[in-house]
């Protein structure tokens, strides 16, 4: 009996020591475990949405002589909790994917290192969130209410024209929205409420379209395949809170060609919120100089001109040419909403709070 | 007496060094992480607080993760036991394959389960139409989705099979000889199965009650999609505060007020489970069953099949219905083979298309590597439980653990505490059988120790006696009875990592990534041939799984005698 005490002991001090050994050595970054430069890694920490084509990421890697590595770390807000968790030994070189709701936390996490890429001039002012140029943006899509085509037709139903239209009685129970405090376009749309009634009107807002028969559920993907009647789920809802970009999906992934998207979005005057999303040099990086070259090469023409179709989003380069699908089947809100990432982040809490003790009593 | 004493057990030694390894794998793998979190949380909740308001969101959440669990628990015992006995002991023709299906939903992303539910149920599901057309309704008269109803008839869906399992293996290994001794003495149907079988099933049928409890308790997809914005329990309360709002403290205080439950309620189920059963020489295979033969032995196998037929098989056709149908925009239905054409197509080029065959290889070495690691942990635990002592009684209910631990909370902690070498990010596809196994392996211990305790300490005496080594006394008594309990824990242990439970959202790496990753990749873009290719690859994911669950159950254990397909 006695002579096991001592053997598990043993194992486990061994094994203490072990990890004694792997912390107290210096701090070790992806830089250090992947030699940089010469055929070396520049690791990418992204959200799952991320998606771009083979050739053009493998035209980087021939370029610079290293390998790409891509780490989908979850959705939006998954990601950048990672990022921070692991600030102390960055899981990566470069994240990509915060995006103006959660611009302010990963700024005040101090998670990038600054870098004014010369590709910046040909990017409008108006998406430079950060004015010390950590978080560069990328691209921007906006959130907007989807419907049906063929159920308004069918009806003989206008459509809305605003928020306001869809407390009316004609639109009772037809729209299906996410809960903000799970979903990220239900914050998006909830942020859009704000921007147009103010803090001391969306509450009433959504107090009428909740009287209204307005369906709250917790994710996009129930949403729009469960409830939303224009998706190939055929649920109930002809309207449906998505993104100004997925009618242009509806053409690209229908089974036969289309000529018209069977869905449209509702893009009236700050109908919808815009999204943009941002890329950062993690702080701790080895590789800041590749981590620079490949920044540099997402914002170029590209790089850009990839994004459309891969991830259903709008370059933030001027110069990069949208494609037909996008030309033909998108609308673009003229005036979307758009808040101050600070005064987000300060009130996301409060917000989403008050918006359950209204619709969720 | 001391030899005796050795003997009895026959077991090669002491059992203190059969806990090294299980323990260092815990502690590595789930007390760091956990501890690692646990600590952050608390150092920023004694920073920020917690507000009245946020108790309150607490208060709720364990309560009504306490009733639906408690309900749900109920619900599937209800469905699950006498499934288990018709299985336990009845023959009947397509039992195997019967076998194989009820354990499908296990498998099944929830995503995909949300989808074939609406297309059963839904307010335009089948039942609704068919039901408002044969009435001549102008409503859907059905109206679950989003209501506690469609929580419990997922909950049921999804772990009928754990009792079935668990109970019916045990059911089919007991003595038929007592129970027809009690009827020859004079004892009812009913009174037999009361006060005999009943006792003697009441390890298994506890054990099966906690396992299902405990993932009812830990409830999330079920939670947000079928149960919709009103329901919260616990996890999905962790989940909403750690990732949507930022508010670590809040959640580190759920994730801890979890595992207390959790605790809890394994120092119960020992409680519970303590007072041992008397060890009985447990039966060859298939001695207990015979064909129905009355009419209403007819009645109560035809009941049951047909029972589980609709409840546990009727989602899946649909699912596999719809991988090879279109509905045209005038609601006319045509077959295709589009979809699973299209899997394998990269059409956009992307850099992250995954082919079903990768994917599918990808899902398999994972699983492998869990049943591997998981039965190699758990016999041992489940051998040195086994033998009573202090030590046994403090550890058990810390085993249970990992099974009630939120997989968001342990998720971050995997974040935390593996970010260097010899564990960091490029490691991370090597935690997934890791983080698969910390689920699975609870359940395997909980499998096998009823099985252990069964085998009656005479049997191993007279091995030892006649002269076999204690290596033989194994091989040849010990295996041969709970082997039927390894394989349920092998198929387990197969089936948790290819459902994709756990912490492993938080593991995944664009190059390997398994089928339940590429459903949800499919579905989180809008588009009817997305849809269609999430259909289709949530098809093959139930073939393959039932692929794998039958060349399990064809594979033969040494000794044990043909099974009861």
């Amino acid at each position: 009996m006695r002579k096991y005490r001592y053997l598990i002991a043993l194992i486990l001090l061994a094994l203490l020591t072990a990890c004694a050994g792997g912390q107290t050595e210096t701090p070790a970054s992806p830089g250090e475990t992947v030699p940089a430069g010469e055929g070396g890694t520049l690791t990418v920490m992204t959200h799952d949405s991320f998606a771009i084509s083979e050739e053009v990421i493998a035209r980087f890697e021939q370029e610079n002589n290293v390998t790409v590595a891509f780490v989908p770390s979850g959705d939006t807000g998954s990601a950048l909790n990672r990022a921070i968790l692991a600030k102390q030994n960055p899981l990566a070189d470069v994240f990509y994917g915060v995006d103006n709701t959660f611009l302010s936390r990963a700024l005040a996490e101090d998670l990038f290192l600054p870098y004014e890429s010369p590709l910046l001039a040909q990017i409008p002012d108006a998406f430079e969130l950060d004015p010390e140029h950590r978080a560069l943006p990328v691209d921007y899509g906006d959130v907007c209410i989807n419907y049906d085509r063929a159920y308004f037709a069918e009806n003989n139903l206008p459509l809305p024209e605003s928020l306001e239209d869809l407390t009316g009685p004609a639109y009772e129970g037809l729209l299906v929205a996410e809960n903000p405090a799970t979903s990220s376009p239900g914050l998006a749309f909830l942020l859009a409420t704000i921007e147009h009634f103010g803090e001391d009107g969306y509450l009433d807002f959504w107090r009428g379209l909740s009287d209204n028969g307005l369906v709250v559920v917790n994710d996009w993907n129930t949403a729009y395949y469960t409830n939303f009647s224009g998706s190939s789920g055929a649920g109930p809802q002809p309207l449906v809170v998505s993104y100004a970009s997925s009618p242009v999906a509806e053409v690209v992934f229908a089974e036969q060609p289309l000529d018209e998207a069977p869905t449209g979005s509702l893009v009236g005057d700050q109908m919808c919120f815009r999204q943009i999303e941002f890329v950062g040099i993690l702080n701790g990086t080895q590789n800041e100089e590749l981590a620079r070259r490949f920044v540099d090469y997402m914002l170029d023409v590209t790089f850009q001109e990839d994004i459309p179709l891969q991830m259903f989003v709008w370059p933030v380069n001027e110069n990069a040419a949208l494609p037909e699908e996008f030309e033909r089947f998108a609308e673009v809100p003229a005036n979307p909403a758009q808040l101050d990432p600070a005064t987000i982040d300060a009130n996301r809490e409060a917000w989403v709070q008050a918006w359950m003790e209204t619709v969720l009593p | 007496m001391k030899t005796i004493g050795r003997l009895s057990r026959g077991l090669p030694a002491p059992g203190l060094w059969l806990w090294a390894l299980p323990l260092l794998f815990l502690a590595v793998f789930f007390f760091q992480p956990l501890g690692a979190i646990l600590r952050l949380a608390l150092e920023q909740a004694l920073v920020e607080g917690i507000s009245a308001y946020e108790w309150g969101r607490v208060w709720r959440a364990v309560s009504f993760t306490l009733y639906q669990a408690l309900l749900s628990t109920l619900l599937t015992l209800l469905v699950g036991l006498p499934a288990a006995y018709v299985f336990g002991r009845y023959l009947f023709r397509g039992k195997g394959l019967l076998r194989v299906l009820t354990t499908l939903p296990f498998i099944m992303p929830t995503v995909v389960v949300a989808a074939a539910f609406n297309a059963l149920l839904g307010p335009r599901g089948w039942l609704n139409l068919f039901l408002m057309d044969w009435f001549n309704l102008s409503q859907p008269p059905i109206q679950i989705l989003g209501t506690l109803p469609a929580i419990l008839l997922a909950h049921v869906f999804y772990n009928t099979t754990i009792v079935l399992r668990v109970v019916g293996g045990a059911w089919a290994q007991l003595d038929p000889r007592l129970e027809q001794a009690a009827r020859v003495l004079g004892a009812s149907p009913w009174r037999a199965l009361r006060e005999v079988t009943l006792p003697l099933l009441r390890p298994a049928v506890l054990s099966a009650a906690l396992l299902v409890f405990l993932f009812d308790f830990t409830s999330f997809a079920v939670i947000l999609l079928l149960g919709g914005p009103r329901f919260a329990t616990l996890e999905v309360e962790i989940y909403v505060q750690a990732l949507n709002l930022l508010n670590l403290p809040l959640a580190g205080l759920l994730s801890f007020i979890q595992l207390l439950f959790t605790l809890a309620m394994t120092v119960v189920y020992s409680r519970l489970a303590g007072q041992r059963a008397v060890p009985l020489s447990p039966r060859l295979q298939g001695e207990g069953m015979a064909y129905p033969m009355t009419w209403k032995q007819h009645l109560l196998v035809g009941i049951v099949v047909l029972g589980l037929l609709a409840l546990l098989v009727g989602p899946l056709l649909a699912l596999g219905f719809r991988s090879v149908t279109t509905v045209a925009a005038d609601g006319g239905i045509g077959w295709t083979t589009a979809y699973y054409q299209e899997l394998f197509v990269n059409r956009r080029g992307s850099l992250f298309y995954v082919p079903p065959v990768v994917a599918a290889r990808n899902s398999l070495v994972y699983a492998a590597g869990t049943v591997a690691i998981s039965l190699l942990l758990g016999l041992l635990a489940a051998y040195a439980l086994a033998r009573p002592s202090r030590l046994n009684r403090l550890i058990d209910p810390l085993l249970m653990l990992p099974l009630g631990t939120s997989a968001v909370t342990l998720g971050l902690g995997f974040i935390l505490v593996f970010n260097r070498p010899p564990f960091d990010v490029r490691s991370f596809p090597a935690l997934i059988p890791i983080a698969h196994s910390l689920v699975a392996f609870p359940f395997v211990v909980r499998t096998l120790q009823p099985a252990l305790v069964s085998i009656p300490a005479p049997l191993r005496q007279a091995a030892s006696v006649l002269g076999a080594s204690p290596l033989r006394v194994w091989w040849e008594i010990d295996m041969p009875i709970i082997g039927r309990a390894a394989l349920v824990s092998a198929i387990f242990s197969f089936t948790i990592s290819l459902g994709e439970f756990g912490a492993t959202t938080f593991l995944t790496r664009p190059e390997v990534p398994t089928l339940p990753i590429a459903i949800y990749r499919y579905l989180s873009q809008p588009g009817a041939l997305n849809y269609g290719q999430a259909m289709a690859m949530s098809t093959l994911l139930m073939l393959l799984t039932g692929a794998g669950i039958l060349v399990m159950e064809r594979f033969r254990l040494p000794g044990s005698s043909g099974g009861d397909f």
